[in-house]
């Protein structure tokens, strides 16, 4: 199957990923070459296959719920690109009604 | 005595006891020979030297104490860490622009321990970014160079941990393997590389590439050396949760126990490089010599692996790099607007290699295409799984070779995604299936580049491949050749 250039960059915005147009030429091919190769996948009856999310035969363990210690907010926000008063500064995501 | 840097870890660890030598003076030789000869090879990304000169100081104190206990093997030894596990306070870049500058707040579990066990931490070694390559060619900061070839790759995506240990800069790296990328580097490299069995080693602090396939693995000298550094990291930790309670067990060197090996015949295919395929029966030879009982095996969906694992991983990955957004770590790039800082951080600052896998999983999980891809991936991975499961009925390890080919020029495979993903047919199955592998040098081919065959085990079953491939080590050579650097 041949991904088309409207489907490369479909999966882009899902993605969030900006792409040049040189990208979204070589991405639809190469993505359509790997597709392509699984499609093997298809060709395999798994009507009584159960599916294996993790190989372990584990279920959420429980621990106790005690207060722990966790680094300091200075040390965190020194990883961020932009901070304010303490917190993440971020663009504006709403827009406020005038 | 000969070169510091020429001494195996256990050596060292004995060369340190004996008063011989000292912690400081083993942790100036790595750090010399770095800089004599990294900048051709290029293993490191950053390299600590204030924090292993300082942690050296203090293995020495704790070595002239002599107190009555017993010490860990690892005191004193300078060790490399891949640069996708956290160093609390050192640059960790999983090899990626979008996370350059980013100090971590706290270490990983498996690095913390060994340093608590008196670890010496040279510095951060290359990877592709955020794991995803069989050559480093897809670090955002540079190829790393074949200490045996330096036109040739490393492999990867522990590429630069491999090339530290082979070109003698540190005595043991920490490596990390998602479908590969300990043992086909250590194949590469001619060094030894552990992969452990999945919930095996904490993944905390282990940046995340594919949840369900991560593991933490070690790269050294010989096999021996990689006893103390596997002894040190497994065992629960009750911050990953996906770590198991099983104890962890004693690792006996010696005395391999008679063994029944199983040859894979779906491992030995058309592609296969002759010279590869003569070294790797020849150890199974020797195998047989020393009293293994050797007996053809059939994994009949080995063929599948390459397929689910391309795309297993890419979606586990997709849901993974969604936090890499630009806000809480990491540069920031776009017009200052919202969503476009997103669209353009991620854009520019992931590499191509990553950006493929993302949309890779990101298709495989989208409504419509969910079931096909990423539903029947999971199902056949199943059958994977159970190829092992029955193999593992009628024999007590697996051999097979670790890659297809020796290591590959520098640009080999251009930009075709594929061909490079291929590299990758031997050692995905164990990843799909949870189980350890070991790989190990057993010869050179015909241009003087390191062959390496690699076992397999039951999951859990890492103290067989300690004695099965020590004892080969015991009786042959080939990993005590270094590389001319």
């Amino acid at each position: 199957m041949a991904l088309t250039l409207e489907e490369v960059r479909a999966i882009a915005r899902l993605a969030r990923l900006q792409l040049t147009a040189e990208e979204e030429e070589r991405f639809a091919s190469q993505l359509s070459d790997v597709l392509d190769y699984a499609a093997r996948l298809g060709e395999v009856d798994t009507s009584e296959i159960p599916p294996t999310a993790s190989v372990l035969p584990m279920s959420a363990p429980l621990r106790p719920d005690v207060v722990r210690p966790c680094p300091p907010r200075d040390q965190l926000l020194a990883n961020a690109p932009d901070s304010e008063g303490g917190l993440f500064r971020v663009p504006r995501v709403l827009e406020l009604e005038p | 005595m000969a070169e510091l840097t020429d001494l195996s870890l256990l050596e060292a660890a004995g060369a340190l006891r004996g008063g011989d030598v000292s912690s400081t003076e083993l942790t100036r030789a790595c750090l010399d020979r770095v800089q004599a000869i990294d900048g051709v090879v290029r293993a490191f990304l950053t390299v600590t030297e204030d924090l292993a000169m300082a942690q050296a100081e203090a293995a020495d104190q704790q070595l002239r104490m002599r107190s009555d206990e017993p010490l860990p093997l690892v005191l004193g030894i300078p060790i490399a860490v891949k640069d996708v596990l956290c160093v609390e306070g050192v640059p960790t870049t999983c090899g990626s622009k979008i996370l350059e500058g980013f100090r971590p707040p706290y270490t990983a579990t498996s690095v913390a321990r060994l340093v608590e066990a008196g670890a010496v931490i040279l510095g951060k070694t290359n990877t592709d970014e955020f794991a995803m390559g069989s050559s480093t060619e897809n670090s955002g900061y540079g190829v790393s160079h074949n200490p045996w070839n330096l036109d040739r790759v490393p492999g990867g995506s522990s590429g630069g941990p491999a090339a530290a240990v082979a070109a003698r800069m540190c005595y043991a790296a920490l490596g990390t393997d998602t479908g590969g990328s300990v043992r086909q580097p250590a194949a590469f490299c001619g060094v030894s590389g552990l992969k452990t069995s999945y919930g095996r080693v904490s993944r905390y602090g282990l940046i995340a590439y594919g949840s369900s396939l991560d593991t933490v693995g070690g790269l050294a000298r010989n096999v021996a050396d990689l006893s103390p550094i596997f002894s040190l990291m497994a065992g629960h930790d009750p911050l990953d949760s996906t770590s198991v309670t099983d104890p962890v067990p004693d690792i006996h060197l010696s005395g391999a126990p008679k063994l029944r090996i199983g040859v894979p015949k779906e491992y030995f295919i058309e592609g296969l490089q002759p010279d590869v395929e003569t070294a790797v029966r020849a150890a199974i030879e020797t195998f047989r010599e020393m009293g293994a009982i050797v007996q053809e095996i059939s994994l009949p969906h080995t063929d599948l692996a390459l397929p689910v694992y391309y795309i297993i991983a890419p979606a586990e990955a997709s849901a993974n790099l969604a936090r890499y957004d630009g806000v809480r770590y990491g540069p920031r790039h776009g017009p200052g607007s919202y969503p476009e800082d997103y669209f353009v951080t991620r854009g520019e600052l992931f590499g191509a290699e990553v950006k493929r896998r993302i949309m890779l999983g990101t298709y495989a999980l989208s409504a419509g295409y969910y079931d096909a891809y990423y539903g029947q991936a999971q199902k056949v991975r199943t059958l994977i799984k159970g190829d092992f499961e029955a193999a593992f009925q009628e024999v007590d390890l697996i051999a097979c070779p670790v890659t297809p080919t020796t290591a590959f020029g520098i640009g080999a495979h251009g930009d075709d995604p594929l061909s490079m993903y291929l590299e990758d047919v031997f050692t995905l199955p164990a990843n799909l299936a949870g189980i350890p592998g070991l790989s190990f040098p057993v010869g050179f081919d015909s241009e003087g580049l390191p062959i390496g065959m690699q076992f397999m085990a039951p999951h859990l079953e890492e103290a067989r491949l300690f004695s099965a491939a020590h004892a080969y080590q015991a009786a042959t050579s080939w990993h005590t050749r270094w590389p001319e650097l």
